[in-house]
């Protein structure tokens, strides 16, 4: 009786209704995180289209308020476009997609993302997904309004028009729904990362008043990464039913053609290896006959399969002029480690080191995490690369450490592979396996090196500084005590500055109400550069006058363009305390020695 | 050379290291400059004057490296203020300097051993004594009493004094700056210098001064600058045979070395402060065993600084060696006042006429 009444209840569930309830597992878990899951999946379908059709992207983004708690997304590329006939299946269909049976480098792979997001926005806002789409300047562009039926995981098109579109190539995704734009700043960070590694994309976005702009650092379009075929130690068994059930002919033959690295030798030791004759037709194989098949193509021994054709790396130039565009940095490197594979598929570790400059001086380093060129955002402790990273000792390359490596330090880790081993399908972080977790290792330490390499020499240099400084601020005393002791005029002491120092020095002091200023080109070139100074003196007497004066709150800024050839001075002089400060801009850190008399 | 003299040649030497700075800062070099290596390994025996001096090792300061800069600065802060205390005739310590360097800024002196170590500097740069520059150091000299008649210039006019018939018991105390002493006449045929002031006091009680015609010196431990200057004077003006009675110990040894033949750290002035000629009394190891005197047994440190003195080669004579070897053996030390132990007479009645009959004083 019992039984019968839970059969009635017993019915298939479709995957629309799974992830209904499962919103999590696909990183819709909080109306934060859903703007960011959004663009996050519509900028990898643009990418990954672009890139399929070598162009290069350019990617607007738009979020607007449209209520106290909607928002409305936007994303538009100007990549291939999509067939209007296939419009609805890739936005109102999960599952439905071109790459999930590839064994290349994607972005995007199972089909799921953009549709989630279109899913998302129906249960929030009840509101249809907007696509406008367009292939070619010869065929008309098309917008489509439409939703999923949820029951049966199948799109419902509630609009279809032929429209007017000033691209001639491209689509157009608005989607609005409940959020909120509290992780703002989060959002950002995904766009400046997603800008590092695409190098040759252009990415806008207009962030509910905020704008933000990646520039195209480089003009080639990347070139898209081959697929290929699998590799008897990359498969499963369903996989291979599947391969299987849509074959005929003899077994041999079918190994060699399906998979990579199996060549007519190794075809026959896995048929020995499963018991099964070469000859056998396909088509007569039971599960069982899969099964054998199965560990014996796991058994066997195959040479690891091809990486450089199904990759496609960053590459340590681009890495390095990505990051510089993005981020003000004093040292950037970037290494690319040769391809390698773990369980059959091919995989690539990139990293990149940024030092000093305009990062923040303490605190955790940052670390930007990469799968396939995509940012990983959410679940940064959770990461099989951040725990690289926390393994390596860098106080061996002069940073310190507590658990992550702490200071003005920015570490890159991007991991290329056919199938990047991530802990959940919200694809947030790399799950643990000892050969990816050896070449970010490697590269790790082989960029900490480079580091070393350069605080050391850097610290040379700042050592070298100091001592000029010091030597600088003490002279003048010497040459005015030795004066005074001797009874004889004050020596002009500039010749042996320069012999110390080889720079330029600006030197400013104030005696009996009079503040100088004087700069000295020690240098062997000709230099322009501007004197900067800031005091409570209104100078208005002040020979020669600056070029640039203005008065805020009572702290005038002054500035004078000066040209100076080598060996050359030149002098201010004007009325007042001296309480200021000065210096110099458009100067080289190293090439310049500022000393203040007056303090 | 009278204080006026003394006073300008001073002032001109000091303002020579500075004009030399001046003509290397005018001619747009860095200003440096050259001063012996002050450490035992540039330590050499003169032969001529016996004494122990500063070798050839020379290192450059120059203000290339904001160290040396800052040391020239100092220096020449101190030449500044030296040559004004000159001018004024007024003297400060040692330590008024190093106070008086607060106000120098940048030139402000870390330490009192810094500004000391300045002095020297200036001592060896200009081969004057920093008594010449109106310094005096901090630690007072020791005192003299016994047959010998001195004149003292001091702030109030002139001063003769005879160091017996007109000072108290505790006698003539020896000034800081002793190049105003001037010697006139004695009539001792000895001078005994003592490290403690016990046994000079115990001389004084027991008349050994009148008895033998001693000049007595108390040394007061390691002695001061003005002290071994003075011991070298009454050698040098009167020919008068030194002698020194210490403790038996290898500290005590130290002392009469640098009474015989100069320190490390002042060796540039070896020539004016030690006393080849000075000879060594006692305690001896041996006398130890001889009199059967009270002693204690020796540290670890004591036997460290023995064996020390055996590879010095200011003690490499076969007089040191036997007696260092000596007390190695017997692994004892004694103080001078042990011969209390045979009574208070004993001391000056026997030991004294018969060590130093042996010494070939007496």
């Amino acid at each position: 009786m019992l039984a019968e009444e839970l059969a009635r209840q017993q019915r298939s569930i479709s995957i629309a209704e799974f992830f209904e309830k499962n919103k999590h597992l696909l990183g819709f878990d909080s109306p934060t995180r859903g703007v960011i899951t959004t663009i996050k999946e519509a900028v990898d379908n643009a990418l990954d289209a672009c890139e399929e059709a070598e162009i290069l992207p350019d990617i607007e983004i738009e979020v607007r308020r449209t209520g106290p708690e909607t928002f409305r997304v936007s994303v538009e590329d100007n990549g291939p476009g999509i067939v209007p006939g296939n419009v609805p299946f890739v936005f109102g269909k999960l599952l439905y997609g071109s790459r999930f049976h590839q064994i290349r480098q994607s972005r995007g792979q199972q089909g799921i993302g953009i549709s989630a997001a279109v899913l998302y926005a129906q249960l929030t806002t009840g509101l249809p997904a907007v696509i406008t789409t367009r292939t070619g300047p010869h065929e008309p562009a098309h917008r489509f309004a439409l939703r999923i039926r949820v029951e049966t995981n199948e799109p419902e098109v509630l609009e279809h028009a032929e429209v007017a579109w000033d691209r001639t190539h491209g689509t157009r995704v608005e989607i609005e729904f409940r959020a909120s734009l509290a992780a703002r700043k989060r959002l950002i960070e995904y766009l400046r990362s997603t800008g590092v590694v695409n190098p040759h994309a252009r990415i806008r976005a207009e962030i509910d008043g905020e704008s933000f702009v990646s520039e195209r650092v480089v003009d080639e379009p990347l070139v898209p990464p081959k697929a290929i075929r699998p590799h008897p130690l990359g498969i499963e068994l369903g996989q291979l039913a599947r391969m299987v059930a849509g074959a005929k002919g003899a077994l041999a033959p079918f190994l060699v053609g399906q998979f990579v690295r199996v060549g007519a030798k190794t075809a026959e030791e896995i048929c020995a290896a499963a018991g099964l004759e070469p000859s056998v037709r396909v088509e007569s194989l039971s599960g069982d006959d899969v099964s054998r098949l199965l560990s014996a193509l796991q058994s066997v021994r195959v040479p690891p399969p091809p990486t450089t054709q199904c990759l496609s790396p960053i590459g340590e130039e681009l890495l390095v002029r990505g990051l510089s565009a993005e981020y003000r940095m004093d040292f950037v490197a970037a290494r690319t480690r040769p391809s390698a594979v773990y369980g059959g598929h091919p995989f690539m570790v990139e990293a990149a080191l940024g030092y000093g400059g305009r990062l923040p001086a303490e605190g955790n380093a940052q670390i930007m995490r990469f799968a396939n060129r995509v940012p990983l955002i959410y679940q940064q402790g959770a990461c099989a690369t951040t725990r690289c990273v926390a393994e390596v000792n860098w106080k061996a390359y002069g940073v310190q450490q507590a658990g992550l490596p702490q200071g003005p330090l920015l570490i890159l880790v991007h991991v290329a592979s056919t199938n990047v081993p991530f802990t959940s399908e919200s694809k947030d972080a790399i799950a643990s396996i000892p050969e990816i977790e050896r070449e970010v290792n490697l590269a790790l330490q082989d960029l900490g090196r480079d580091l070393r390499t350069f605080l050391s020499r850097r610290d040379r240099t700042r050592q070298a500084e100091e001592r000029a400084r010091a030597v600088c601020a003490i002279l003048p005393e010497l040459a005015a005590k030795v004066a005074e002791v001797t009874g004889r005029p004050v020596p002009d002491i500039s010749p042996i500055e320069g012999q110390i120092m080889r720079k330029v020095v600006a030197r400013k002091r104030t005696q009996e109400g009079r503040v100088g200023i004087e700069v000295r080109n020690h240098t062997s070139r000709e230099l322009a550069l501007q004197v900067f100074e800031q005091s409570g003196d209104p100078a208005v007497d002040a020979t020669p006058a600056p070029d640039f004066s203005t008065e805020f709150e009572g702290v005038v800024t002054r500035v004078w363009e000066v040209t100076l050839p080598p060996g050359g001075t030149w002098r201010a002089v004007y009325s007042g305390r001296g309480d200021g400060s000065i210096d110099l801009r458009g100067v080289d850190e190293h090439q310049k020695v500022v000393v203040d008399l007056d303090v | 050379m009278s204080r006026e003299e003394l006073d300008r040649r001073a002032n001109a030497e000091l303002l020579r290291i500075a004009e030399a700075w001046y003509d290397q800062m005018h001619g747009g070099e860095v200003p440096s400059i050259a001063l012996p290596t002050r450490t035992k390994q540039n330590i050499e025996f003169d032969d001529s004057s016996e004494v122990w001096k500063y070798g050839e090792k020379e290192s450059l300061r120059s203000a290339h490296t904001a160290k040396s800069a800052l040391h020239l600065l100092k220096m020449a802060y101190v030449i500044g203020f030296l040559k004004q205390q000159l001018a004024e005739n007024r003297s400060s310590t040692l330590r008024e300097l190093y106070y008086i360097s607060e106000g120098w800024k940048l030139a402000k002196f870390g330490a009192q051993d810094e500004s000391n170590f300045l002095v020297e500097d200036l001592e060896i740069l200009t081969m004057l004594q920093r008594e010449a520059f109106h310094l005096r150091p901090e630690e007072d000299g020791a005192t003299i009493f016994g047959p010998l008649r001195i004149r003292e210039s001091t702030r109030r006019g002139p001063r003769v004094i005879h160091c017996r018939d007109d000072v108290g018991e505790a006698g003539y105390a020896i000034p800081n700056n002793v190049e105003g002493l001037e010697f006139l006449d004695h009539g001792a045929k000895m001078v005994v210098a003592i490290e403690t002031g016990g046994m000079y006091a115990r001389l004084q009680e027991n008349g050994f001064d009148e008895e033998h015609d001693a000049i007595l010196v108390h040394l007061k431990g390691q002695p001061a600058r003005s002290t071994r200057r003075v011991l070298h004077m009454l050698s040098d003006r009167f020919n008068l045979p030194i002698t020194v009675f210490t403790d038996g110990d290898p500290w005590s040894y130290r002392i009469f070395a640098s009474v015989a033949y100069g320190s490390i750290k002042s060796a540039h002035m070896s020539e004016l402060l030690a006393t080849p000629r000075a000879q060594f009394i006692g305690v001896q190891p041996s006398d130890i065993a001889d009199y059967n005197l009270p002693s204690d047994r020796l540290t670890d440190r004591d036997v460290q600084a023995l064996k020390a003195e055996l590879t010095d080669p200011r003690f490499d004579t076969d007089y040191w060696r036997f007696q260092i070897r000596r007390q190695l053996e017997l692994g004892l030390k004694s103080e001078q006042q042990a011969f209390a132990a045979r009574g208070l007479d004993f001391v000056t009645k026997e030991y004294l006429p018969a060590r130093l009959a042996e010494m070939g004083v007496l």
